[in-house]
Parts: structure tokens; C-alpha cells; sequence
């Protein structure tokens, strides 16, 4: 992989990388014969990001984020939720909920055996869940994807 | 002990989970161009939609009952096949995928405790927490018998709670006395109906024939199932020949003047030929590719052009093979009018010989997506699901006027979270 140095300063420097030299992939036209780099010992595969964000792949969806009730805890319109169906509902956790025709992204807190969907923003207000609703914690938020740009 | 287990209404509840709307109400999944009814909420069945039924006819039932129906989302369907069975990995020694929605499961030397019931009954619920696919599982000393045992747990889901367990004498006695002789594997609609003539109703009454007259009326496959039934495990795979080399190749009938049209048929080539490659269970280390003009045209020089690539692993995946074909024929390919092109996939051996092998640990990583792919392929129609590029997703443009987004495949196709 080729990189082209784009920026630099007296501390940094940045890279950007050639997307056709990533594209490349192992092409033998005939058996490789000659001896072998003694580098091959020691390669690594490279940083993969969804090993990062994804424990479960099964039981991963990603969903994207419209409105800001959660502002506060880093999730704004716009950004992308890894949501793991697998976890289980915990006090406190961040889940994917679907109440009343809608999906909706809430922090879940339990008392007295009822469920509350509180938002992260003082501008919106718990929701209480009752039994009228039509109700299903669909997934439980494990990261959140921002773009900064 | 062997499980069947099987999706419920499988394409339908793939459009439920991101559809919980639409739950406990009527919903269809229909085949390619809207044509027929292939899944059907159990609402759906309720309403007496038949499987199989032609859209037109049954518009009116839906409406009437504020059903909702879907065109074929296959991408979906895959995606939420391959979760499952990736799930269901995680809970027995080892696991035959036997459809897009059906997986037999084998507890031999397995003793879960408190009681396979129990451990089934986890399983199932787990399958559901984790994909939202809700599953029926039957569990059984032999396959036929398990496969029994699936439909009891499937027809009374009160009672069974989706999982239902033979394990003695008098439940395979009962379950077999119950299921009629038209709903037993492997028993075909003409089999059912001369069966039915000699006076045999139900999977018991068959048990019950000579098996000297099973073994000259259906052959030793009828007798097998018979010991089956009796709970006598002696299913086995069936054998395939296997090939030295596979080639697929064509002339056309209108000469091919451009790249992308000549590639579009060799990804066609590729696809076909990795098919039989994995029907074989064979995985392949060379792949070829030539393309030539019309040897008979006149005043023209002949062209003929070959390329071969050694692959890095050997492999079955249509999706590696097109990559290392779409490389050859770059290299090839001339702007001259090409007449016949095809492809030749060399170098095969079993592909159990290849998983021994140390040296390519990473391999065969599209495995469970080319299986799934070949038995949507097998039970809809070749050429039900393609690579992108091949031909036919371009050309014949497919009547979907319902199609549901790819909500795990396509990221503009994701869902949509309030935050409100």
C-alpha cells in the first residue's frame, strides 16, 4: 500500500492513501518458488474497525440516528448505532426500542417494575411504558458512529 | 439425538423484525415479479391464503384484511439466513445446513443438562433475542424422525412451545399416528396418493408395510425411510461425481462488441461453474478464461485470447473466482467481435483435503454465503440470486413493487431511529 505524504507540520505528518494500491490482492501467475521473505513470520493482519465495534456480527444490525433527544450522551442526528440484539435490557443501558409504530433510541430505567425511556436532553421528557403500548426492546446500543466532518 | 431446526414463515418474519407494525396481522412475501405467494404470516394462513397462490387472487383477502405483502427481498433473506445458522453453530458439535431456513443439528455423545428439551427450549429463545427470527425445533434418534418432530412442535405450538422431543416409544408411536402420510419427507405428491389408494393414511401406516414391498415399489431410498421412521438412523449424503475440471462456455448468437457485455457472460460462466464446483465439494486453484471471434467469418482474422490465473488459495467462492476472472480478462480482452467466450475452473481437489491444509487458515470465508446462495438457487430457480455483475440483473429488469429495504446489506438502506 502506497502512501502520499499530504500534510505535515514540526510534529505531524499525514498520509493519504492511494485507493487503487488497496484494491490489490494476492495475483500469482505461477507457484512462488524463491525464498520466502523472512518478514511472513511476523504479519499481522491489519486493524479491522467492525472487529472494534462488532462483538457479536450475528446479532449486529446498525441503525441511523434522526432527531437529538440524545444528545447529551453523544448521540446526534445523524450518527449511526451499532445496536447488538443479543444483550440483554439492563438499568441504564441505551436500547433500540419500538413504541407505538415507531423505532426510538432511549436510555431504559426500571422502577417499581415499570420500564421508563429516558431521553439524554432536558428539552424532551421520560416516556412511561404501560401496557396500552405496543412495546419491544429491539436491540441494546453498543457504539455510536460520528462523523466529525 | 439429531434437531431440525426451521425459521417459521421465514421470509415473513425476516420483513417482521424491522417491521413489528405489521405483527399479527395477515403478511405475504411474494416470488419474483410479484407472481406468487411464498411465504405466509401465520395470520395470513389464517385467512386461508394457500401457499403457492397467485397474487391476483388473493389481493382481496389482504385488503380485506388489512394484510400487507412484500416482493422477494432475497438479499435480505440471505443476510438473515446466514445469521441464523451462524447461531445456531454456537449450540451443537455440528450443524447440517439443509435450506435457506432449515439446519438438522447433530447431539451425538451430547448430553445438555437439565434435558435436551430444556437446552432446546434456551436455544430457541436465544435465536429469537439475537436475530428476531423465531424458530421450531424437533429433536429425534434419526433425521426423518426429527423432521417429524418439527412439525408436531410447528402444528401445536401451545403445547410444545416450539420445541418437541422424541425420545421413547410412545411418542414416535403418537407422532407418527398423527402426521399424515402426504407430510412425511421425501414422500412426493405421487408417492402420497398411491400410498393413499392402498389404504396407508398416515406415517404410521407406512412403517407398518413389508419392507420387502417398500423395497421393490419405492427402492432401498423408501426402505431407509422406513427404518428411519422406526428410528433406525441410516440417512446418509448423497454422492456426487466428482469432476476433474468443470468448464462452462457458450457462442452467442449476437456477437459481443464491448467489455463490460463479454464480462457480464463470463461472471454468468464463473457462477455457473463454482455452483457444480460446490455441488462436488470441490474448491478449485486455477482458473481459465478465453474468449474468440467467429472462426467462419470471412476476409476477418480469427482472434482467440486465453488467460489462466493460479489463484492465492484454492477456493470455491463465486465471488473470488469472478474477481480473479474479471483480472484475466482485463488482461485478454480486445476490442474484436467476440462470438463463443467461456471459463474453465482447473486444479480441483475435495475441499476437505483443503480445510486440512494449514497454510491458508483465512480461507473460504464466502463459504456460508455461496451455500446459501446455491439452495435459494436450488429451491427457486437457478439464477434466483446472482452476483451483481452477472448477467440478467441488467438486462431483465425484475417487476418489485414492494420490495422492502436491504436493511442489512445496503447502508442507505438501514433503519431509522427516532431520537425525539
Amino acid at each position: 500500500m502506497k502512501a502520499q505524504k499530504i500534510w505535515s507540520d514540526y510534529r505531524l505528518t499525514f498520509y493519504a492513501l492511494d485507493e487503487k494500491a488497496r484494491m490489490e490482492f494476492p495475483y500469482v501467475e505461477t507457484i512462488p518458488a524463491g525464498f520466502p521473505s523472512p518478514a511472513d513470520d511476523f504479519m499481522e493482519t491489519p486493524l479491522d474497525i467492525s472487529r472494534l465495534l462488532i462483538r457479536n456480527p450475528s446479532s449486529t444490525f446498525f441503525a441511523r440516528v434522526a432527531g437529538n433527544s440524545m444528545e447529551d450522551v453523544g448521540i446526534g442526528d445523524g450518527d449511526i448505532l451499532v445496536i447488538d440484539k443479543s444483550l440483554l435490557p439492563a438499568e441504564g443501558r441505551i436500547a433500540v426500542c419500538y413504541v407505538d409504530g415507531e423505532f426510538t433510541v432511549k436510555r431504559l430505567h426500571f422502577e417499581n417494575d415499570v420500564c421508563y425511556l429516558v431521553p439524554a436532553n432536558p428539552r424532551y421528557k421520560p416516556i412511561k411504558v404501560t401496557e396500552e403500548n405496543n412495546f419491544i426492546i429491539w436491540g441494546i446500543v453498543t457504539y455510536v458512529i460520528k462523523s466529525l466532518l | 439425538m439429531f434437531a431440525l431446526v426451521d425459521a417459521n414463515n421465514f421470509y415473513v418474519s425476516c420483513e417482521l423484525v424491522f417491521r413489528p407494525d405489521l405483527r399479527g396481522k395477515p403478511v405475504v412475501v411474494l416470488s419474483n415479479n410479484d407472481g406468487c405467494v411464498i411465504s405466509r404470516s401465520d395470520e395470513a394462513k389464517a385467512i386461508g391464503i394457500p401457499m403457492g397462490a397467485p397474487f391476483f387472487e388473493i389481493k382481496h383477502l389482504l385488503d380485506l384484511h388489512d394484510g400487507t405483502y412484500f416482493s422477494a427481498n432475497f438479499a435480505l433473506y440471505g443476510d438473515m439466513s446466514r445469521r441464523v445458522m451462524t447461531l445456531l453453530q454456537e449450540w451443537a458439535p455440528a450443524i447440517e445446513i439443509y435450506s435457506v431456513d432449515e439446519a438438522f443439528l447433530d447431539f451425538h455423545g451430547f448430553h445438555p443438562l437439565p434435558s435436551l428439551r430444556e437446552y432446546a427450549l434456551e436455544m430457541k429463545q436465544t435465536i429469537f433475542r439475537s436475530s428476531g427470527i423465531p424458530i421450531s425445533i424437533g429433536i429425534a434418534p434419526t433425521k426423518a424422525l426429527a423432521k417429524v418432530a418439527n412439525k408436531v412442535a410447528k402444528k401445536f405450538p401451545a403445547q410444545t412451545n416450539g420445541v418437541h422431543v422424541i425420545d421413547d416409544e410412545r411418542k414416535r408411536v403418537k407422532a407418527l399416528k398423527w402426521l399424515p402420510i402426504e407430510d412425511v419427507w421425501g414422500i412426493g405428491q405421487r408417492w402420497s396418493e398411491r400410498l393413499q389408494k392402498k389404504g396407508i393414511k398416515t406415517a404410521f401406516d407406512f412403517t407398518e408395510l413389508p419392507d420387502d414391498w417398500v423395497r421393490k415399489h419405492m427402492t432401498i431410498v423408501g426402505l431407509r425411510l422406513k427404518k428411519e421412521l422406526l428410528g433406525e438412523s441410516c440417512l446418509t449424503l448423497e454422492e456426487i461425481e466428482h469432476k476433474q475440471s468443470i468448464s462452462v462456455s457458450r457462442s452467442f448468437h449476437d456477437e459481443l462488441h464491448t467489455f463490460d457485455e463479454v464480462y457480464e457472460r463470463v461472471v454468468t460462466f464463473i457462477s455457473l461453474g463454482a455452483e457444480k464446483l460446490r455441488k462436488q465439494k470441490s474448491v478449485a486453484g486455477m482458473v481459465l478464461v478465453y474468449i474468440r471471434s467467429n472462426p467462419f467469418r470471412e476476409k476477418e482474422r480469427p482472434f482467440f485470447k486465453q488467460g489462466v490465473a493460479k489463484l492465492a488459495h484454492r477456493t470455491s467462492s463465486t465471488i473470488e473466482l469472478v474477481k480473479y476472472a474479471k483480472l484475466i480478462l482485463h488482461k485478454i480482452y480486445e476490442p474484436f467481435p467476440v462470438k463463443k467466450a467461456g471459463i474453465v475452473l482447473l486444479d480441483l481437489i475435495s475441499s476437505d483435503v483443503e480445510e486440512l491444509s494449514f497454510f491458508h487458515p483465512h480461507q473460504e470465508k464466502h463459504n456460508k454465503l455461496m451455500e446459501t446462495l446455491d439452495k435459494l438457487n436450488d429451491k427457486y430457480g437457478s439464477g434466483t440470486l446472482r452476483i451483481a455483475a452477472q448477467e440478467g440483473s441488467l438486462r431483465h429488469h425484475v417487476l418489485q413493487q414492494k420490495l422492502s429495504p436491504c436493511y442489512t446489506t445496503r447502508w442507505e438502506d438501514i433503519l431509522v431511529v427516532k431520537a425525539k
